[in-house]
């Protein structure tokens, strides 16, 4: 059975979405915050951001923006969804760069406490290439995915079941950007 | 030292927002209209989630500086604050500031260690659907302002007058971007 949000929320928007409709003063920084960090490309690639994204959510088992971002993640890697799978699962072995891999190593570490990271898993990033900025927005997407996660979570946020759902939303994040114009606009797949 | 080259001397979040001043707005605009804009919850009681988050995630940068803001904002109450800090459970707050602090501890472990009872324990304290939302969304953006801090290692001043001069601003003025 789909769980119910635990507020009434006055939409049936799934997701974070039915969330920032119920206040859009609070998402609108959000989508901004999402915007900048996930659709940049300098350093790190929109598919590489949404794969740290995708990486994080997973591990704070939160089903619907592990999917949602896997989803968009997809998109951008021209359909390679095994790829997107290795990295939620063994991304060691993954076909990504070792500049990634010690990127989603530091992500990892965020996810549990900002204090797990060391001197040594900067040294590695650095190593393989990362840059100041690099870090930086590996360790703000990280975090901000932390926030996301719960958020979604927190409130039981409502997750469709129906999984060919989930690429016609990341399409529309692809072509339009995150942002309350998403809300304004017929929801994807309903 | 920080770990990427930040602005020497600037402590915490300040540091990082004027290293990237892009990401550093919407981080600000999130803060202030949560913890200033309109809601039932007092900026005092906001101040005083952040805080408790913050405390719980061992970010002693963000822990000193909203308790500082929220002693300000609570004025003669201040000491609520400690008590808090303290021993939440204990501590004189009201109930349902409490079953609202309850919430934030559980999203501050994960989203979805907030089960049923944990929402109707707020209700019965006449929590609002508002009051609930707005409680999650604080305790999530600490867990994410927290990681930030402490996952650059940015600067994390010892004296305690430091703190109790950026609560004061951030209990005045709010949360407005440094210029870098």
């Amino acid at each position: 059975m789909e769980r119910e949000p635990h507020i009434n929320l006055g939409n049936n928007f799934p997701g974070i979405r039915g969330l920032m409709a119920f206040r859009e003063d609070t998402a609108a920084p959000m989508g901004e915050l999402a915007n900048i960090l996930l659709r940049d490309s300098i350093g790190l690639t929109p598919a590489e951001r949404e794969l740290i994204g995708t990486y994080v959510s997973n591990l704070n088992d939160c089903f619907y923006c592990d999917q949602s971002h896997g989803e968009i993640a997809c998109i951008y890697l021209d359909g390679n969804r095994e790829l997107v799978d290795q990295v939620r699962t063994d991304y060691e072995h993954a076909d990504i760069s070792d500049k990634l891999k010690s990127l989603l190593n530091l992500a990892g570490k965020v996810q549990q406490s900002g204090k797990a990271v060391t001197k040594s898993d900067i040294a590695y990033a650095k190593l393989n290439g990362a840059s100041d900025r690099d870090i930086h927005d590996t360790v703000l997407i990280a975090a901000a995915f932390c926030m996301f996660n719960r958020y979604v979570d927190g409130l039981s946020a409502r997750v469709p079941a129906d999984l060919s759902s989930y690429p016609l939303r990341a399409r529309q994040i692809v072509e339009t950007g995150y942002g309350n114009h998403i809300l304004h606009t017929k929801q994807p797949g309903t | 030292m920080a770990h990427i080259k930040v602005e020497v001397g600037v402590p915490g979040i300040r540091s990082l927002v004027m290293f990237r001043p892009e990401t550093g707005k919407p981080l600000y605009e999130l803060a202030q209209v949560l913890l200033r804009g309109p809601s039932t919850l007092s900026p005092a009681e906001r101040e005083l989630i952040a805080a408790y988050v913050s405390f719980r995630n061992n970010c002693g940068f963000c822990m000193n500086s909203h308790a500082a803001a929220a002693r300000c904002l609570y004025g003669d109450e201040k000491s609520i604050v400690d008590d808090v800090l303290a021993d939440m459970q204990q501590s004189g707050v009201s109930p349902k500031i409490k079953a609202l602090l309850n919430i934030a501890g559980k999203v501050q472990v994960l989203g979805k260690e907030v089960h049923e009872e944990d929402i109707a324990l707020a209700r019965k304290y006449a929590a609002t659907d508002r009051e609930i939302h707005d409680t999650v969304l604080i305790a999530a953006a600490f867990s994410m302002f927290n990681r930030y801090v402490d996952g650059l290692a940015s600067w994390t001043p010892d004296d305690p007058a430091a703190y109790a001069e950026m609560g004061q601003r951030m209990a005045d003025k709010g949360y407005v971007i440094p210029k870098p």
